[in-house]
């Protein structure tokens, strides 16, 4: 045993080779952003006139608080994704706030100064309808929580249910309302649709059923939609088809009064769905007698219901969007209208006489780059004079939070779309102005059009340029020098934006699902630019290309966003420069077909774009851009343009060859039956990737040469019966040029879903063992055998013989998010495999621990060759973390990028959060350590020097003596 | 030589690695047709064959293969000479640069005493027509199926594979076909080798528990050198000359 020990010991001093980040490192390659997701319900915390609290529930299953005064999170709650974490109401009450969660499967409460959890229940199944703070006698004590057949009232203090009483007749009636106006009265208001209304009404004390009535409503469908209660439990409707409301004393009546719009003096937009919005300040409290109706996409109004009557208080006509806000006892309306293009302006009026308070105005700048206002959250608060004083916070489309002070001052923005990240890339940023100019110099026009003295004077003027620079840069460094490093600002803006020495500063651009494009600086993780796509179908599938890069000036670099509907498979293009993000002027084709499959080729045309080719569903073949250049370029070079296209639904993959009139040529086909199996994922190599060196040296100093084949897709099947015993996951190695099956594999007994990297002459999965209940990683490496068919040049057209195979699997102790391989920029560094864990944490597993070739049994050649020996067990070592404490939640991509360093390689994980680090899968064999003493360094050598000069005086003098001796 | 013996290791290698994988060798299609004639109950399905000039696929009968159905699918081949035409043509196909196209239907082998086959589609395989004719038709077709028996996809490559040009003269080199047939089946996959991986430590430690030299401590072990070591050291101090002298004579 205690040899063992030694042993592992012996492997870690080994493989120790994952430079861990020290204390004083943190922050200083990486960061991290925090999101929350596209909010849903949104609260501030008025129970404090000082209190900068805004609390959030999204979308995502997130629940957060956020200082109003910076945007920062003050804490954060991530649930299950998926339904069973959906958060289905937040109510709040003083320094509670209770969520119900889970489509009524949970009620929890949480103390909403720290983040903590109070208390949570579980409620009974059944599928949740609404909820509601109850009051009596002034103070909230309760809430009353309607599911489909239930309706059940809790403590608020400490979640216990009062009383759960069925409702009568929920077979036919649908409950979708429940209200309490602080009467000692719980209101379950249901509908049949097109027929009547019932109405149920339980004693707060003991959930008797007072009072049960329905009455005759053919118009209404649904309540939520079109009704709401105001004033003192009067329920007030719209409905369209008849231009009326409709008013129903919840107490007394049993008959709805009609009063048309009409003679009111109001008329609906055509087409648009009129909606009601009314206000209860405190649930103690029946709600105010004032409400809003909006009428039009921009036409609202506030309403008051007086004795019966419905008056018009204020026509808010054109008006965006309007909201109520409560601060002590006074309520006010705010109303955004547009003011002009770029620009909104929001107002507030009191809402018991719709009269505008003054010194309100309140200017949004609506950005170009985003999306319309979609949700006006206010934060309204007494100042010293007692007037009203109010801050906003703006949701609009594209899924980001402003937060706005008067008078218009904008506080901070979250771009919530970042925690939905897509797809991203990473391209270099461009020169400095002064490289720019030098490069300009050079170029080819230049040289043909000034003659020599002209060439000479602007020889030397870039010249002085590039001085002035430098300068200027040495001025920077010593003013830098003396200030402490926290001090130190690096602003980056998109002007000063140039490439660093070692290229390790890029522009991160991320596609997100809503359609907001962001270019963020790697560095600092600054949001440089913003594109906000409209129309983007709600089922898009992106694919993002870089179709030239920084490295062609003075040509803008170029990207290319594919974005496909998935249902129709009709896709559009758009092109846009990623460093500035603005749209490129080269107009993309139209596609009217659908498209099945795009490919970058590595041809370029006279302006060193990369040629994309789009296959459309007649298996036609257009080409972007398609000048005559590109075109001829494309005839030359058909007959090697090889691509497959994969249908998932009906196992088929085909692979299909380029003619030179642009059409295609089926050329093989592999059909795998659906019956058993299906594709779940098909992965190439990716195209930017080096290999440096072509074979392994074995112990005996022979070379065992890789199978390195650029054509190699890995497709994963999945079984489709699901049963533990016969599951099983399919492992297809095929060439895609030739649709040559070169290894085929089952993994029995196992299931997915599986995550795959395939690069270099590997690939690794990982899988779920449902023999052993266990996951595991298995790794495939293909090797040519002792000689290589053809050293020079890879052809998948003559490479007869099959590679060897060889396999092995670990055990891993647990379940990952995703996967992907580490990237330099010549493959000389060793690779590591990163491991998004669901834990939050990024593992940089090396290769070396996932190599079929570890043997059972070590022997000398082994030992010889490096060799770890075999172990069942991949363990986890927590140095291997590349996030420290950092914890990225729902990890759900991790993007890798050479950097100029051969040992660096950017890392950037994206999911709810995102971050980027910097790894070293070999150490920083190529750079100095951040602390290297230079002061003693070169005071040894001017030490040294010295004493050479020293010492050769002396040496001198002491010969002439001697001479003279 | 070194080439053919690499692919022979490779053949071993995959023997020992890959599990079942069965070689028909059908140098001369016609014999084994003969010989298995007698006890064979399997399928026939047709395996096709296109050459054109403009390279639309125009599939022709190239010959017959036997597959045998069960739990070990073996596979055997019956195929004509080509004929003088197509020999004619295969050539100018090869000389345009164009492809060698082969096709076999979508077939299952689990499937109990099938003697018919609907069509269902085809898998289809190329490889460039230049390549077959300066191989001398010397080809190897590998089928694949899938789990459950059933015709996945079918590779085709010529030894040796590349074009490199040479004009093949004699019209009989291209006669008669020199088909290496296979049929493989996935390969298991293996899991993580614990039973070995505890064999091993168990046999490790039974070994320190026989022998009881590694028992001993450290100082038990090493306590000659230890001690010699010491007595150096000592003697070392003791034999050092004293210190200046050599000085002032410089």
């Amino acid at each position: 045993m205690a040899k063992l020990i030694l042993l592992l010991l012996n492997w870690i001093f080994l493989c120790c080779n994952v430079a861990a980040v020290f204390e004083d490192q943190v922050g200083k390659f990486d960061w991290r952003q925090q999101y929350v997701g596209k909010v849903r319900f949104s609260h501030f915390d008025t129970q404090m006139q000082s209190s900068k609290k805004v609390l959030l529930a999204s979308e995502s299953n997130v629940f957060a608080a956020l200082n109003t005064r910076t945007g920062e999170l003050f804490w954060r709650h991530v649930d299950k994704t998926g339904p069973e974490g959906n958060i289905d109401a937040l109510l709040q009450h003083g320094q509670d706030a209770v969520l119900v969660i889970g489509n009524g499967h949970f009620l929890r409460s949480w103390d909403i100064s720290v983040g903590g959890l109070n208390w949570e229940m579980v409620l009974d199944s059944g599928s949740f309808r609404s909820a509601c703070l109850v009051g009596h006698q002034g103070a909230v004590k309760h809430l009353a929580v309607l599911k489909k057949t239930v309706i059940s009232l809790h403590y608020l203090s400490n979640g216990h249910q009062k009383w759960v009483e069925n409702l009568p007749e929920s077979e036919t009636v649908d409950f979708q309302v429940v209200y309490s106006g602080g009467n000692g009265e719980v209101y379950a208001l249901g509908v049949v649709p097109n027929s009547h209304l019932a109405i149920v009404v339980y004693s707060l004390e003991d959930g008797e059923i007072t009072k049960q009535v329905s009455v005759e409503a053919p118009w209404l469908s649904s309540i939520p939609a079109s009704c709401s209660v105001i004033s003192r439990g009067l329920l007030t409707c719209v409905d369209s088809t008849t231009m009326s409301f409709y008013t129903l004393d919840l107490h007394l009546q049993l008959e709805m009064t009609q009063i048309p719009l009409q003679t009111l003096g109001l008329d609906v937009d055509p087409g648009f769905h009129p909606s009601l919005v009314s206000h209860q300040p405190n649930p103690a409290h029946p709600p105010l007698s004032e409400f809003l109706l909006q009428l039009g996409p921009e036409h609202h109004l506030l309403l008051q219901h007086n004795d019966g009557q419905i008056v018009t208080l204020r026509d808010y006509k054109p008006a965006l969007l309007a909201s109520f806000a409560t601060t002590g006892e006074k309520t006010v309306v705010a109303v955004m209208a547009p003011k002009n293009k770029t620009a909104c302006s929001i107002n507030l009026f009191s809402a018991e006489t719709g009269r505008r308070l003054l010194e309100t105005t309140l200017i949004f700048t609506v950005d170009p780059n985003g999306g319309k206002p979609e949700k006006l959250h206010v934060q309204a608060f007494l100042k010293k004079d007692d007037s009203v004083g109010y801050r906003v916070m703006v949701q609009t489309e594209d899924h980001a939070l402003t937060f706005i002070q008067q008078p218009g001052r904008v506080m901070w923005t979250r771009e919530e779309a970042l925690s939905d990240v897509v797809t991203m890339e990473m391209v270099d940023l461009p020169l400095t102005g002064a490289q720019a100019e030098l490069e300009g110099e050079f170029g080819k026009k230049a040289a043909i059009q000034d003659g020599l003295m002209s060439m000479v004077m602007k020889r030397l003027s870039s010249q002085l340029i590039m001085l002035q620079a430098w300068i200027a840069h040495l001025w920077k460094l010593f003013y830098d020098a003396r200030k402490p490093r926290s001090q130190v600002k690096n602003d980056v803006s998109i002007e000063n934006l140039s490439r660093d020495e070692f290229n390790l500063q890029k522009m991160m651009v991320m596609v997100t699902a809503s359609g907001k494009l962001f270019g963020i600086d790697s560095k600092t993780g600054n949001i440089l630019w913003k594109h906000y796509l409209e129309d983007i179908p709600l089922n898009a599938a992106f694919k993002l290309m870089v179709q030239r890069t920084t490295a062609h000036f003075p040509h803008p670099p170029q990207c290319t966003l594919l974005i496909k509907d998935k249902d129709t498979g009709l896709a559009t293009l758009h092109v846009f420069n990623p460093i500035f993000g603005r749209r490129s002027q080269v107009t993309p084709p139209a596609l009217p077909q659908p498209i099945l499959q795009s490919l970058l080729l590595p041809l370029m045309d006279q302006d060193y774009a990369k040629v994309l080719l789009l296959v459309d569903d007649q298996y036609k073949v257009s080409a972007f851009p398609s000048t005559k250049n590109v075109l001829q370029q494309l005839q030359e070079t058909a007959s090697s343009i090889f691509f497959y296209v994969a249908d998932s639904g009906q196992g088929r993959l085909s692979g299909y060859r380029l003619r030179t009139d642009l059409s295609t040529e089926q050329v093989w086909e592999v059909v795998i039956p659906t019956e058993t199996q299906k594709i779940v994922s098909i992965k190439g190599k990716r195209s930017n990737e080096h290999v440096h060196s072509q074979g392994r040296v074995m112990g005996d100093r022979s070379v065992l040469y890789k199978y390195l084949n650029p054509n190699l897709l890995a497709v994963v099947t999945e079984s489709t019966d699901l049963h533990q015993e016969r599951s099983f996951i399919g492992i297809l190695l095929i060439d895609g040029v030739t649709g040559r099956i070169i290894h085929e594999a089952v993994q029995r007994k196992a299931r997915g879903p599986v995550h795959v990297v395939h690069s270099e002459n590997w690939v690794v999965y990982e899988y779920w063992s449902t023999k052993s209940r266990r996951n595991e990683f298995s790794v495939i490496e293909l090797y040519e055998g002792m000689d290589l068919y053809n050293s020079t040049v890879f052809s998948s057209l003559d490479r007869p013989h099959a590679p060897q195979v060889l396999q092995q699997s670990y055990i891993f102790p647990s379940s990952i998010s995703t996967m992907e391989a580490t990237l330099t920029e010549k493959g000389i560094t060793s690779r590591h495999l990163l491991v998004g864990l669901p834990s939050g944490g990024i593992l940089s597993l090396p290769k070396m621990f996932l190599d079929p070739r570890r043997p059972e049994v070590i022997t000398e050649q082994s030992r010889e060759e490096n060799l770890i020996p075999y172990a069942p067990e991949l363990i986890i070592r927590t140095e291997w973390f590349i996030n420290y404490n950092q914890t990225v939640s729902r990890v759900r991509g991790i993007y890798t990028a050479p950097s100029g360093l051969e040992s660096t390689c950017l890392v950037v994980a994206y999911g709810l959060d995102i971050y980027h680090t910097r790894v070293y899968p070999s150490k920083q064999f190529d750079v100095l350590k951040d602390d290297y003493d230079y002061m003693l360094i070169s005071s040894v050598l001017f030490a040294l020097f010295f004493a050479t000069m020293i010492s050769k005086r002396l040496a001198e003098v002491k010969l002439l003596n001697r001479a003279w001796r | 030589m070194a080439r053919d013996l690499s692919f022979r290791v490779a053949v071993l290698f995959s023997f020992l690695f890959l599990g079942f994988i069965n070689f028909v060798c059908c140098n001369n299609g016609r014999r084994v047709a003969d010989a298995l004639e007698t006890d064979f109950s399997g399928l026939s399905v047709p395996l096709e064959h296109s050459f054109e000039l403009d390279d639309t696929a125009k599939f022709l009968v190239r010959g017959t293969l036997l597959l045998k159905t069960g739990r070990e699918p073996s596979v055997a081949l019956s195929q004509n000479p080509l004929s003088e035409e197509d020999r004619v043509k295969l050539k100018e196909v090869a000389e345009v640069d164009g492809l060698y196209r082969i096709r076999v239907p979508r077939v299952s082998l689990q499937a109990d005493r099938q003697t018919e086959w609907t069509v269902d589609g085809y898998l289809t395989a190329f490889v460039r027509a230049c390549a077959m004719v300066e191989s001398h038709l010397s080809d190897v077709i590998t089928l694949h199926t899938d789990v459950s028996g059933y015709l996945i996809g079918v590779s085709i490559v010529t030894i040796p594979g590349a074009c490199r040009g040479t004009k093949v003269e004699d019209e009989v080199d291209l006669e008669v076909f020199n088909t290496t047939l296979s049929i493989m089946a996935p390969v298991n996959a293996p899991g993580p080798e614990t039973a070995l991986f505890l064999e091993r430590m168990e046999q490790e430690t039974e070994k320190k528990g026989k022998n009881p030299q590694e028992q001993k401590s450290f100082f038990a072990k090493y306590w000659y050198l230890i001690l010699g070591g010491a007595i150096f050291l000592m003697v070392s101090n003791s034999a050092q000359p004293p210190a200046g002298g050599g000085r002032e004579q410089s």
